[in-house]
């Protein structure tokens, strides 16, 4: 048995070198991709589980998948969607989309999802959180929020930002983390679809006040978007959607300018 | 022929998955005569420790489990239920390797559950890293971890503490990670198992 690589490691100080995550988001409806995506090498650019294949050879750390399918069918297409990609990428994956019961947060799982994300469902039933990370682990609960900005203060929003809530988003994260969140994705409404950058300042505020993994989404425009998040805000992962798939961004690149930023990837 | 022992502790899909990938065979081992039909075994394992061994018990498979003399391989809460005692749950596991699983510590400033991909450091020449760099990243998603033994740990990580990423003792090993989704690192060290001598 060689010792000798270990002793040295074991004498040098503990340090932190977990890997700031990329993660596209692909919308999905009826089993198909919602955005329009533009990767040439994309035989079927409407096939979900194609597009993630892609994604995991570009390097991507993780990929959410948004089920937005209104009809019956929804549990049954987003199941074959979830076997599909499980099957098929070698990354971890997070399926959403109208999750409200056990049931189908455990058949998720069972299908080779690594997470389930939740909004509007624990808004509505907060004590849901902790019904499926005492069934599940936190680990596998993901609590996705839309905030907006109104009159200085933030406020949490439904069903894809569209109905207004009362709730302070500060104060709705702190709920969601006590009662068993596993992780946070936060999405900024004000900086969703303007590619002007992240919500740096409430990431900031956010992030120094939880102790879970912060997930920041809504504003990525450009690479030095992503170099301000993590410089900025130090939460642990940035999520896009159109930016990557219309390929204004490429995973590689975006990671070897965050590494030569000596920002913690994996390349 | 890798068996994986089946007993109800979260969803070994992904794992299946991988190995179909890799055109690597397996089945279930679901009762003590189940093991002599493989010459490897995975023991999986996500959620709570305590209830993980509660489960594995159950089986009857433990008393078979600590006998084995061909390579085993626990994954993530199947790592941690090789080691002697959780502090989830306050949890007696099986002791085949004599270490502690702890909770990451608030005092380590770290956010819990560390999630997501890490840098592993290996002893040279371990086989279970062949043709694997040092430092390559592993996709980690855990509470508790295995404590740093220089008798004991064979890849380490680091994450406000240094814990062990890979322990070993004899033919049992334990990953700390989930190689079924860490990319090429992780399917390359999936390879590797199945080719242990």
């Amino acid at each position: 048995m060689n010792t000798l690589t270990k002793t040295n490691l074991s004498d040098t100080p503990a340090g932190n070198e977990l890997a700031k995550r990329i993660i596209p988001c692909l919308d999905v409806k009826d089993g198909r991709t919602v955005k329009g995506v533009n990767f040439v090498a994309l035989r079927d650019a409407g096939d979900p589980v194609e597009l993630a294949y892609q994604y995991s050879g570009q390097g991507a750390d993780e990929l959410v998948f948004l089920d937005i399918t209104a009809t019956h069918e929804r549990r049954k297409t987003m199941v074959e969607l979830v076997r599909s990609v499980a099957r098929q990428i070698n990354i971890p994956f997070t399926i959403g989309g109208g999750i409200n019961e056990i049931a189908d947060a455990d058949i998720l799982l069972n299908s080779g999802a690594d997470k389930i994300s939740v909004n509007s469902a624990v808004v509505r039933n907060p004590g849901f959180i902790d019904e499926l990370a005492l069934a599940f682990g936190k680990q596998f609960v993901v609590v996705a929020i839309d905030t907006k900005h109104i009159n200085g203060k933030n406020y949490v929003h439904l069903n894809g930002g569209r109905i207004a809530t009362d709730i302070e988003t500060e104060h709705w994260i702190k709920e969601a983390e006590e009662r068993g969140a596993g992780e946070i994705l936060l999405t900024s409404m004000d900086h969703d679809g303007t590619k002007a950058g992240f919500d740096n300042e409430l990431l900031k505020k956010i992030n120094d006040t939880i102790s879970i993994p912060l997930i920041a989404s809504g504003g990525a425009g450009t690479v030095q978007h992503f170099v301000d998040l993590f410089k900025l805000t130090n939460v642990d992962a940035a999520l896009a959607a159109s930016v990557f798939h219309y390929g204004e961004i490429l995973i590689p690149d975006l990671k070897n300018i965050l590494d030569q930023n000596n920002i913690e990837v994996r390349l | 022929m890798i068996g994986i022992v089946y007993y109800g502790a979260g969803n070994i899909f992904s794992l299946t998955a991988a190995l179909d990938r890799l055109g690597l065979s397996y089945g279930m081992i679901k009762t003590a005569e189940d093991f002599e039909k493989y010459d490897r075994y995975i023991i999986p394992g996500v959620g709570h420790a305590g209830s993980a061994m509660q489960k594995l018990k159950d089986t009857g498979l433990v008393p078979s489990i600590i006998k084995l003399k061909k390579p085993v391989l626990g994954i993530c809460v199947g790592m941690q239920l090789l080691t002697r005692h959780s502090e989830e749950g306050d949890s007696v596991l099986t002791n085949i390797i004599p270490l502690e699983t702890r909770l990451f510590s608030e005092k380590l400033k770290v956010k819990v559950p560390h999630t997501g991909w890490n840098k592993v450091f290996q002893n040279t020449g371990t086989p279970l890293f062949s043709d694997i760099p040092l430092g390559s990243h592993f996709y980690f998603v855990h509470s508790y971890f295995i404590e740093f033994n220089s008798n004991f740990t064979i890849a380490l990580a680091e994450y406000g503490i240094k814990f062990s990423a890979v322990i070993q003792k004899d033919n049992f090993y334990g990953v700390q990670f989930h190689p079924e989704k860490s990319g090429l690192a992780g399917e390359q060290l999936l390879k590797n198992f199945a080719h242990l001598a």
